[in-house]
C-alpha cells in the first residue's frame, strides 16, 4: 500500500455562495501552492456558479476535535436550557419578543 | 510599500463601491472602501464592541445577589453571552486594520465611547428585570436593522448575536412580570425601575434625525439602516403594550396612542443624555476604572499566553 503521496498537499475548500454570507466548507483538494490550490479548487468545487467567494487552507493547519472527544467537549453547553428563548414563562397576549 | 491611487482611480473604485452597496452587496475587508466609511465603521463596531463589555458591569454586580439559583444561572450566561458578543465585535473591528490593543487604549483614554445606558446604575433586583427588558430590547431593535448593515464582517455578527440575545430580553420581562404577580413592594420596586430606565433607553437610539450629524452618510453606504427616531419608534410601539399586558405604567405623561400601533413619546430630556455622554452620568467614572483596573490585573496572563506561544516556535 502506499502511503506517501505525489499530488501535493492536501487543501480545506471553502466556498461563499452569495456576498455577504459566511464561507461553508465543502471539500478539499490536492495542489503544490497556494495559486495552484485556489484554481483547483475553482475547477473542482464551482462549476456551476456555485459562489462568489473562495478560500482554500492548508489541511494541516486545520485544528479540530476529535470525533471520540466531541461528546465531553460540548459537554458544558447541554444542560443550559435557559440559553434558549422557549425557556421563560411569559404572559398569554405577549406581542413582538 | 503602498501608493496612492490616483484620482481617476479614486473615482472608478468610488463609483464601484457605491454600485455595490446600491445592489445590496457587501462590502468585505479586502475591497476597496472610501476613507470615510471606513473610519465610520472604526468608530461605530469599536463603540458597539465596547457597549456590550462594559454593559457586563451593572448586570455582574448582582450575580452573588440573584434571589434564587435559577436566575442567578440565567443571569451568569446572558453576561457571558454579552462578553462574547463583544468578542464577535472585536473581530468584526480588526478586520478593518486596527488592532485590539488599540481599540482599547482609545476607550481607555476616553477617545472611544459606549452605549451612555451603561453609565446608570442597577440598584436592585428589579433593575436586572428593566435591563433585560427595555435596555436589551432596545438593542435588538436597532440589531436587528443592522444585520442588514452593508459591511459583511458587522453583519454576520449581527446575525450571530440577534438570534443569542433572544433570550436576554424574555428573561428580563420575566422578572417584571413575577413581580407585577407579587407582593404591594415587589409591584412598587418593578414600577420604580421602570421609572428610572424607561428614558436612558429611549435615548439609547441617539439624537433625533434633525439633530444627528453623522446620519445621512451612514444611511447613504447602508452603515445604519433606518434613522434613529424610525428605530425609536418601532421600540416604543413594540414595547408600551407589554408595560400595559403585566399593568406597568410608562412614565411619561405625555404618551399617546395614535392608532392600534402607533405611539408618540414626550419630550426626551437630552440635556441628561449629553451630560451622560460626556461623562456626567452617575457611573462614568466608575465603569472605565474598573475597565482599566481589569485589563491591567490581567497583563501577566496576556504576557504569560504571549512567551508561552513564543516557546513553541
Amino acid at each position: 500500500m502506499k502511503t506517501a503521496d505525489n499530488q501535493g498537499e492536501l487543501w480545506e475548500v471553502f466556498i461563499q455562495s452569495k456576498p455577504g454570507q459566511a464561507f461553508k466548507h465543502v471539500g478539499s483538494i490536492h495542489a503544490f501552492d497556494k495559486d495552484n490550490a485556489i484554481e483547483n479548487a475553482r475547477d473542482i468545487y464551482t462549476r456551476r456558479n456555485e459562489g462568489t467567494g473562495l478560500w482554500v487552507v492548508p489541511s494541516a493547519e486545520i485544528i479540530a476535535v476529535a470525533l471520540n472527544e466531541s461528546d465531553y467537549f460540548f459537554e458544558p453547553a447541554t444542560d443550559k436550557i435557559y440559553r434558549h428563548p422557549t425557556f421563560y414563562n411569559l404572559p398569554k397576549g405577549l406581542t413582538h419578543m | 510599500m503602498t501608493t496612492k491611487p490616483i484620482p481617476a482611480q479614486t473615482v472608478q473604485l468610488l463609483s464601484e463601491f457605491e454600485e455595490k452597496i446600491n445592489a445590496e452587496i457587501k462590502i468585505e475587508p479586502s475591497d476597496w472602501m472610501p476613507d470615510a466609511y471606513r473610519q465610520h465603521l472604526i468608530r461605530q463596531i469599536s463603540q458597539h464592541a465596547h457597549s456590550e463589555v462594559i454593559g457586563m458591569q451593572p448586570e455582574a454586580n448582582w450575580i452573588s445577589r440573584a434571589p434564587s439559583l435559577r436566575s442567578k444561572k440565567i443571569l451568569l450566561a446572558k453576561i457571558q453571552d454579552e462578553g462574547g458578543h463583544g468578542l464577535y465585535l472585536y473581530g468584526a473591528a480588526e478586520t478593518l486594520g486596527v488592532s485590539r490593543e488599540q481599540y482599547i487604549e482609545w476607550l481607555h483614554q476616553g477617545k472611544a465611547k459606549y452605549a451612555s445606558v451603561f453609565n446608570y446604575p442597577a440598584l436592585n433586583w428589579a433593575d436586572i428585570g428593566a435591563i433585560g427588558w427595555l435596555v436589551d430590547g432596545a438593542a435588538i431593535v436597532n440589531q436587528v436593522s443592522l444585520q442588514r448593515t452593508s459591511y459583511g464582517p458587522y453583519a454576520r455578527a449581527m446575525v450571530r448575536i440577534c438570534k443569542e440575545e433572544s433570550f436576554h430580553q424574555r428573561q428580563g420581562y420575566e422578572i417584571m412580570w413575577r413581580m407585577m404577580q407579587g407582593t404591594t413592594d415587589q409591584q412598587r420596586m418593578a414600577q420604580d425601575a421602570i421609572n428610572r430606565w424607561w428614558w436612558p433607553a429611549l435615548m439609547m437610539f441617539g439624537p433625533h434625525d434633525k439633530d444627528s450629524p453623522r446620519t445621512s452618510n451612514a444611511l447613504l453606504w447602508k452603515i445604519k439602516r433606518e434613522t434613529n427616531d424610525a428605530l425609536r419608534e418601532k421600540f416604543l410601539n413594540k414595547t408600551v403594550p407589554q408595560a400595559e399586558l403585566i399593568g406597568l405604567q410608562v412614565p411619561d405623561p405625555d404618551l399617546k396612542k395614535i392608532s392600534d400601533e402607533n405611539y408618540t413619546h414626550g419630550e426626551i430630556n437630552w440635556e441628561e443624555f449629553n451630560q451622560v455622554i460626556n461623562g456626567n452620568g452617575p457611573c462614568n467614572q466608575e465603569r472605565l476604572e474598573h475597565h482599566i483596573r481589569a485589563h491591567r490585573e490581567g497583563e501577566w496572563v496576556r504576557e504569560a499566553a504571549f512567551n508561552s506561544d513564543l516557546k513553541k516556535q
